[in-house]
């Protein structure tokens, strides 16, 4: 299962940096959300494994708990990703509206300051 | 415990969430956020002499001993850069008070204000690694807000640089603590550095603190500063001044902090590393500043040279070079964003921002000439002013360790540094007046007593450099003994 997830992350990033490279506003804003998915992945295998315990809820059998850290982790991460595609999106289309640009090879050279 | 620890991050973002509710009032806006700078200002003043005294102090959330819970850390060098943030802040915020306009002030400016400071304030105390990230998120978050307030077209453009750019680093930051965590197991940071130094820093942890080495160098501009010039010229004055005084200088306190408290085992890898990147960032950053006509992109050339500067101490690691760091960042906090204030000030004079097209405003302005004439030497280093005895310590540390081509690259970026401030003094305030007494516009108050304040502390800073020092030698040592730290976390109650 870890093999699987990790190669999924290697998929993402590759899909995340491709669109990163184009010059397309909102490839490049696709892109980074598709990166921060990758990430949270990456977390959730880095912990001691995906499934090697219980679901971490006390009862009176003694075993091995899940570590419960990463998904907190995750948690945290995906509440500030959302917040900053949705920052990113908004400026995307503020400046589409202002300067009718939503190619990044266009604004080489743009002068309207 | 004390938790008066928690208050440099708490009030900003408490006032922060009031004073959305307050947006047409915009003197409770003003005057409770400017408050606010300087009780914080004050706790961190307070909490400066306890550490003295009891040493590293801390903060356990929740009651959750580490390495268990979130905690706040607070060590000398943390609470220095609290107190110089928190009045860089206030008087950034006093200079915007006459010169933002109400259209910004109505739009939660202050709000934004303050939860930067938040962000800022709480990177610098954290003791957790993720709680880092999540507080350089909270602090690039509000600066997405305030470098795209306003809304002109070149603010948009240079803004989704500035984001996207940002998101990438902030990928780089999740992904190094994701391995971190994957390899060591635990994410407090005292009790990293307990396990690194248990294990070993193996290959594969020197290669974390290599993505870590690229987050930090991509926040705080060293060599991958290439998204900044442009990028700080954009905003309004005050809010140039924040970023030039505070942002970079959030990226570099991450980075003296993971490279001396968690990969301090193989120096002749990370820390030459370092030095090659400080090498390059003085080398293209003096090039840069030379080589503009527009004087805003001159003093932001500035801020990436004084990056390469400070971690030049970083890379040489002698008690002496760490002292010199730490100097040199107080000093270099205050002393840009009186810069970014001045050189705003002398574009709102003369509504240009080329070298080219102004001259002599010294005969207009003489208190504004002479506070550029003291800003530029104490940027070149010049005793008594406040960059002296970073630049003097910082050399002492290179000459002791032999690193002679940093030594002398260090001391020629100060040339560069003096050279490209000198020419917006010759350019600007010498020569012919271009300025008839009939259109002359008058430099009102609110500009010109934050600029007094700053260059007050500039000199204050220089002359009183031995009242700073028992604090800065505290901070150094500190930091080179990363056993202090440990103990105090992990093994203090």
């Amino acid at each position: 299962m870890e093999t699987l997830i990790t190669i999924l992350t290697g998929v993402l990033v590759t899909v995340a940096t491709y669109f990163i490279l184009s010059s397309n506003v909102q490839k490049v804003i696709l892109g980074s959300a598709i990166l921060s998915h990758a990430a949270h992945l990456l977390i959730m295998t880095m912990g001691s494994g995906l499934k090697n315990g219980r679901i971490p809820v006390l009862t009176d059998e003694t075993g091995s708990f899940v570590d419960a850290l990463p998904q907190a982790l995750i948690l945290t991460s995906i509440v500030i990703s959302f917040a900053v595609t949705a920052i990113l999106l908004v400026v995307a289309y503020r400046t589409y509206r202002a300067t009718g640009l939503d190619n990044f090879y266009d604004w080489r050279g743009y002068k309207d300051e | 415990m004390n938790n008066l620890l928690v208050m440099p991050m708490a009030l900003p973002v408490l006032a922060g969430i009031l004073l959305i509710f307050f947006r047409n009032h915009i003197q409770v806006q003003r005057w409770t956020s400017f408050i606010i700078m300087l009780v914080n200002a004050g706790i961190g003043l307070y909490l400066l002499q306890v550490i003295q005294t009891e040493g590293i102090l801390r903060l356990d959330f929740g009651g959750w001993e580490p390495p268990f819970g979130i905690l706040f850390v607070a060590d000398s060098f943390s609470i220095l850069l609290v107190i110089t943030t928190s009045i860089v802040a206030a008087v950034c915020l006093l200079y915007a008070f006459s010169s933002i306009g109400e259209s910004y002030e109505k739009m939660f400016f202050y709000s934004f204000v303050n939860f930067l400071v938040a962000g800022v304030n709480g990177s610098f105390l954290t003791g957790d690694l993720f709680n880092l990230y999540v507080c350089f998120e909270i602090m690039l978050l509000a600066s997405y807000i305030l470098i795209v307030l306003g809304g002109k077209k070149v603010q948009l453009r240079e803004s989704i640089k500035y984001i996207v750019i940002n998101v990438l680093s902030s990928w780089f930051f999740l992904v190094a603590i994701a391995y971190l965590y994957g390899s060591i197991g635990t994410l407090n940071m005292a009790h990293i550095s307990e396990r690194i130094a248990e294990t070993g820093q193996t290959p594969l942890l020197t290669v974390i603190s290599m993505v870590f080495l690229t987050v930090f160098a991509l926040k705080s501009g060293l060599l991958l500063y290439f998204w900044l010039p442009r990028s700080y010229i954009v905003p309004p004055v005050a809010v140039a001044a924040l970023f030039g005084g505070l942002l970079t200088k959030v990226g570099i306190y991450a980075m003296i902090r993971v490279f001396t408290l968690f990969f301090y085992h193989e120096p002749s890898i990370t820390h030459t590393i370092i030095g090659v990147m400080a090498a390059v960032t003085l080398i293209t950053g003096s090039i840069g500043a030379v080589a503009y006509k527009d004087i805003r992109l001159i003093a932001t050339y500035n801020v990436v040279i004084a990056v390469g500067f400070i971690l030049v101490g970083l890379a040489v690691g002698t008690p002496e070079a760490i002292e010199g760091s730490i100097y040199y960042l107080i000093h270099d906090m205050i002393v840009k964003t009186l810069l970014f204030l001045l050189v705003g000030t002398v574009i709102a004079l003369t509504s240009t921002s080329k070298l080219d097209e102004m001259s002599g405003l010294i005969q207009n302005y003489p208190v504004l000439g002479w506070l550029f004439f003291i800003v530029v030497f104490s940027l070149a280093g010049v005793p008594p002013l406040s960059g002296f005895i970073g630049k003097l310590l910082v050399s002492l540390g290179a000459i002791e360790a032999g690193s002679y081509v940093l030594l002398a690259l260090a001391l020629i970026s100060s040339i560069f540094v003096l050279y490209s401030v000198l020419r917006i003094l010759l350019h600007c305030f010498w020569g012919e007046t271009m300025i008839s007494s009939e259109d002359e516009v008058p430099l009102n108050k609110g500009r010109l007593i934050p600029c007094l304040i700053l260059t007050g502390l500039t000199i204050g800073l220089g002359l009183g450099a031995e009242y700073l020092s028992p604090y800065v030698e505290n901070a150094a040592y500190t930091l080179l003994n990363p056993e202090v730290y440990i103990d105090a976390v992990m093994y203090k109650d």
